[in-house]
């Protein structure tokens, strides 16, 4: 037998493995051990601000650590940079490419960065006189979806190339490349202990990676389709995921599968965007529908609606101390609800 | 909509690809797995431990909400 065909052989018993292992420690499922539990109270949230500012779709925003400033990206060619308890801009970033997917807020509150359709990741410092450009991270060869900050001097990417990267803010290199998935890389999220991460991909996967050895520790599989959000839930022992089969997902990752979907047959749109509660049991999930569904997260029943936009939400996000979520769409406003 | 345009695919002839991705299933499939059971129990204690210090699901106060308007005072 050619070596390939043993190839073939071993990775066919390999995934058959897999899934029996998965399989044997399928003891209950979430909504069965979750039936005792009392049920969310049904959650209507109010339109606190209605952030009006940017000329074109919203692609994304990211709140601050400071649970106060947030940012946000257009294709009208701008960050915006909002205080959100007052609803003022403090800051705004024109972008040399104005095909922006993506932005992030430093933790520090020192930089900000943004990417798209340049496949490049900029990276501008907020705290000098006048907004600089502090380093262009340029080396992926597809479009740019996700970047996120470990600190002022890493960036970790997810890009169309199908790769994530870990860049060095001072060299603006590459440190690590993550080559795993056979789909465009649409999100990211880090864990809380920030030694791994999630990326979520156009070929339906999820995956976990160790951020220092660059290595994937783990896939998720179960959707249909292009997965676009993701995010740990607080307590990094699961995560969410958000898809274009109009489904989120929780899978844990030391029972190493899917755990609960949440769905509803009346709802036929792609997931865009989602958040959590900070306890975890709110799920906050964009939808092309114009609205953001909420979802028990341990039930999986879908528990309230944020209904307001004139667009599809694109992006969605809850500040560290879980006061408010802010929806953003392509009807080009954010709204803040609590 | 910004078109996903479609990746590189590596070709599945490709002997080193599939070394690769068997080298992954091995890294994979040696994980220890905890029973779901086990898994869903943690999760709801961590979402009952930490139900009182979420915001959204517990309600804000007016006085504590920074979002709420202030109403404006009026002296009589």
């Amino acid at each position: 037998m050619g070596e390939m065909e043993q190839m073939k052989k071993e990775a066919e018993a390999l995934k058959t493995q897999i899934e029996a292992a998965r399989k044997a420690v399928h003891d209950t499922d979430m909504a069965s051990a979750a039936s005792g539990v009392a049920p969310a109270p049904r959650v209507q949230l109010k339109t606190r601000r209605n952030l009006k500012g940017h000329l074109a779709k919203i692609y994304a925003m990211h709140w601050s650590t400071d649970n106060r400033l947030m940012v946000s990206a257009s294709q009208d060619g701008k960050l915006l940079i909002w205080d959100s308890h007052s609803g003022n801009k403090v800051n705004a970033v024109p972008l040399k490419s104005s095909w922006v997917m993506t932005c992030a807020y430093a933790p520090s509150g020192n930089l900000v960065a943004s990417g798209g359709l340049d496949n490049m990741c900029t990276v501008y410092n907020l705290k000098t006189p006048v907004i600089k450009t502090v380093k262009e991270l340029d080396a992926h060869t597809g479009y740019l979806s996700c970047a996120r900050f470990l600190s002022d001097t890493e960036v970790l990417t997810a890009s169309g190339d199908t790769t994530c990267a870990l860049w060095d803010l001072e060299t603006g290199k590459q440190k690590t490349v993550f080559l795993n998935h056979v789909g465009d890389c649409m999100c990211l999220s880090l864990s809380p202990d920030m030694n791994s991460f999630v990326s979520g991909a156009c070929d339906s996967l999820a995956k976990l990676w160790d951020i220092r050895d660059g290595q994937c520790k783990q896939t998720f599989l179960g959707h249909t389709s292009d997965i676009n959000a993701i995010s740990f839930y607080p307590g990094g022992n699961a995560i969410i995921t958000g898809s274009d089969d109009c489904t989120c997902k929780m899978y844990d990752l030391r029972a190493d599968q899917e755990l609960i979907t949440y769905q509803d047959a009346a709802l036929n749109s792609g997931v865009t965007s989602l958040a959590l509660s900070m306890s975890g049991r709110l799920i906050f999930a964009g939808y092309d529908d114009f609205n953001c569904n909420i979802w028990d997260s341990l039930k999986g029943e879908k528990v309230g609606v944020l209904s307001g936009h004139d667009n599809r939400v694109s992006c969605t996000g809850v500040p560290p101390d879980g006061m408010c979520v802010c929806t953003g769409s392509w009807d080009s406003f954010l709204k803040i609800w609590n | 909509m910004v078109s996903k345009m479609s990746s590189k695919m590596v070709g599945s002839n490709n002997l080193a690809h599939a070394r690769r991705m068997v080298q992954q299933l091995r890294v994979e499939a040696s994980i220890e797995r905890i029973k779901v059971s086990k898994a869903s129990a943690d999760l709801m204690r961590y979402c009952g431990e930490n139900a009182k210090y979420d915001p959204l699901l517990m309600g804000i106060p007016a006085s504590e909400n920074p979002f709420k308007d202030k109403k404006p005072c009026t002296i009589l």
